[in-house]
C-alpha cells in the first residue's frame, strides 16, 4: 500500500508542477492553497467551481453581446464580462486565462469584432482546458487520500 | 561585581485572556464577484475574524440599516468594525457606497477598506480623500488582512493596552532597574 501511496504522491507532485511550468497557474493559486486546512478541506474546489460556474456565465454575455444578428456590437458590455472574468481569474491564479482576458480587454477598447471573437474562442478553450486539468489533479488527490495516504505540499520553486 | 537582582516583572498579559480577551472584529465584506466573495471571506476567517459578506453596496446600506426604508430599530447593537468594498460594482460603486458611510453619523467612523484589481493613481487618491482607510490591490494577500487586523486591534483595544501600560510604568517604579544596574557596576 505504501508504494502505492508513494507512486500516487509523485504523480501528484509532479503533475502540479507542470501545471505551473506550463503557465496554468500562477501563484495566486498557491495562495489559495494554503488556506485551506482541515478545518475548510474543499475550500480550493470550492473556490474553483464558483470561478468555473463565472466563465460559463460571463462567457455566455460576451457572446450575446458580439452577436451581431441582434443589432450592432456594444463593445462596452463585452468588456464589462471581460473585465469581471479578469478579475476572477486573477484572484484564483488562472494564468493562462488572465492573459487571454488583458488580450480581450483590448480588443474590446479597440473595438476590433474579429479580435473580439478570436479571443471568445480562446477563452471558451482555455478554462475548459484548465478545468479538465484541474479535474484530473483533484482526482490524485482522491486516490491519495483513498489509499491511506495525505497529500503532499507541492513547493514549486 | 554585586550580583543584580532583576525585579521579577509582573506576570502580565502574555495571556491576554486573563483580562478578558477581546471581541474578534466584525468585518462587512461587499463584492459582486461570487470568486472574490468566498475569497475574502475566508481570509478573513482565517485571520480570526467574524465575517458578513453581502455581494452590492445597496445590500451593505441595508444590512447598516442605512437603505432607503429607514430602519430605526435594532441597529444601535449592531457593531461593525471594519467595511471592506470592491471599488467597482454594478448600481452603485465601492466609493459612492463609501461617500454615505462618511455621511452616515451612525457609522462614519467605522473604516473603509477599498479594494481594486486596477492600480489607478487618481482612483486611489479619490478614495483616500473621501475617508477610506486603505486601499488595496487584488488579489488581496493574507498580510495585508492581517495588517489591517492589527491596527485595528490596537485602536479598539486602546483601554486593554493603556492599562497594561500602566502597570508596566508602576512595576517599574517600584524596582527600579536602571539605578540597580548603575549601582553594580564597580
Amino acid at each position: 500500500m505504501d508504494a502505492l501511496i508513494a507512486q500516487l504522491q509523485r504523480q501528484f507532485r509532479d503533475y502540479t508542477i507542470s501545471l505551473y511550468q506550463q503557465g496554468f497557474l500562477d501563484d495566486q493559486f498557491t495562495e489559495l492553497k494554503k488556506l485551506q486546512d482541515d478545518g475548510s478541506p474543499d475550500f480550493v474546489a470550492e473556490v474553483l467551481t464558483l470561478f468555473f460556474e463565472d466563465c460559463v456565465k460571463l462567457i455566455s454575455n460576451m457572446a450575446r453581446a458580439l452577436d451581431k444578428t441582434t443589432g450592432a456590437v456594444d463593445f462596452s458590455q463585452v468588456g464589462a464580462s471581460v473585465h469581471q472574468l479578469k478579475g476572477s481569474s486573477s484572484s484564483v491564479g488562472a494564468k493562462r486565462v488572465k492573459a487571454l482576458c488583458v488580450s480581450f480587454k483590448e480588443y474590446c477598447e479597440a473595438k476590433n469584432y474579429e479580435g473580439c471573437v478570436r479571443c471568445l474562442q480562446q477563452v471558451d478553450i482555455e478554462y475548459k482546458a484548465l478545468k479538465t486539468k484541474l479535474q484530473d489533479m483533484f482526482n490524485l488527490e482522491k486516490q491519495i487520500i483513498q489509499a491511506g495516504g495525505i497529500v503532499p505540499q507541492v513547493d514549486i520553486n | 561585581m554585586a550580583e543584580v537582582l532583576l525585579p521579577r516583572k509582573m506576570e502580565i498579559a502574555n495571556d491576554p485572556s486573563k483580562f478578558g480577551s477581546p471581541d474578534p472584529l466584525h468585518v462587512l465584506a461587499v463584492d459582486d464577484s461570487h470568486v472574490d466573495r468566498k475569497f475574502i471571506e475566508r481570509l478573513l476567517r482565517v485571520s480570526s475574524c467574524k465575517v458578513t459578506v453581502v455581494d452590492s453596496a445597496t445590500r451593505a446600506l441595508q444590512y447598516l440599516g442605512l437603505g432607503v426604508e429607514e430602519k430605526s430599530v435594532g441597529f444601535e447593537d449592531l457593531k461593525v468594525n471594519l467595511i471592506m468594498t470592491d471599488y467597482s460594482m454594478p448600481g452603485m460603486t465601492g466609493y459612492e457606497l463609501l461617500k454615505k458611510i462618511k455621511e452616515s453619523s451612525a457609522f462614519r467612523q467605522v473604516p473603509v477598506v477599498i479594494m481594486s484589481s486596477e492600480n489607478i493613481l487618481p482612483r486611489i487618491d479619490r478614495c483616500l480623500e473621501e475617508g477610506a482607510e486603505d486601499f488595496l490591490l487584488k488579489p488581496v494577500k493574507l498580510s495585508d488582512v492581517k495588517r489591517l487586523r492589527d491596527s485595528l486591534m490596537k485602536v479598539e483595544d486602546l483601554s486593554f493596552t493603556k492599562s497594561i501600560q500602566k502597570r508596566e510604568l508602576e512595576t517599574e517604579n517600584a524596582y527600579p532597574v536602571h539605578s540597580q544596574l548603575k549601582r553594580a557596576k564597580i
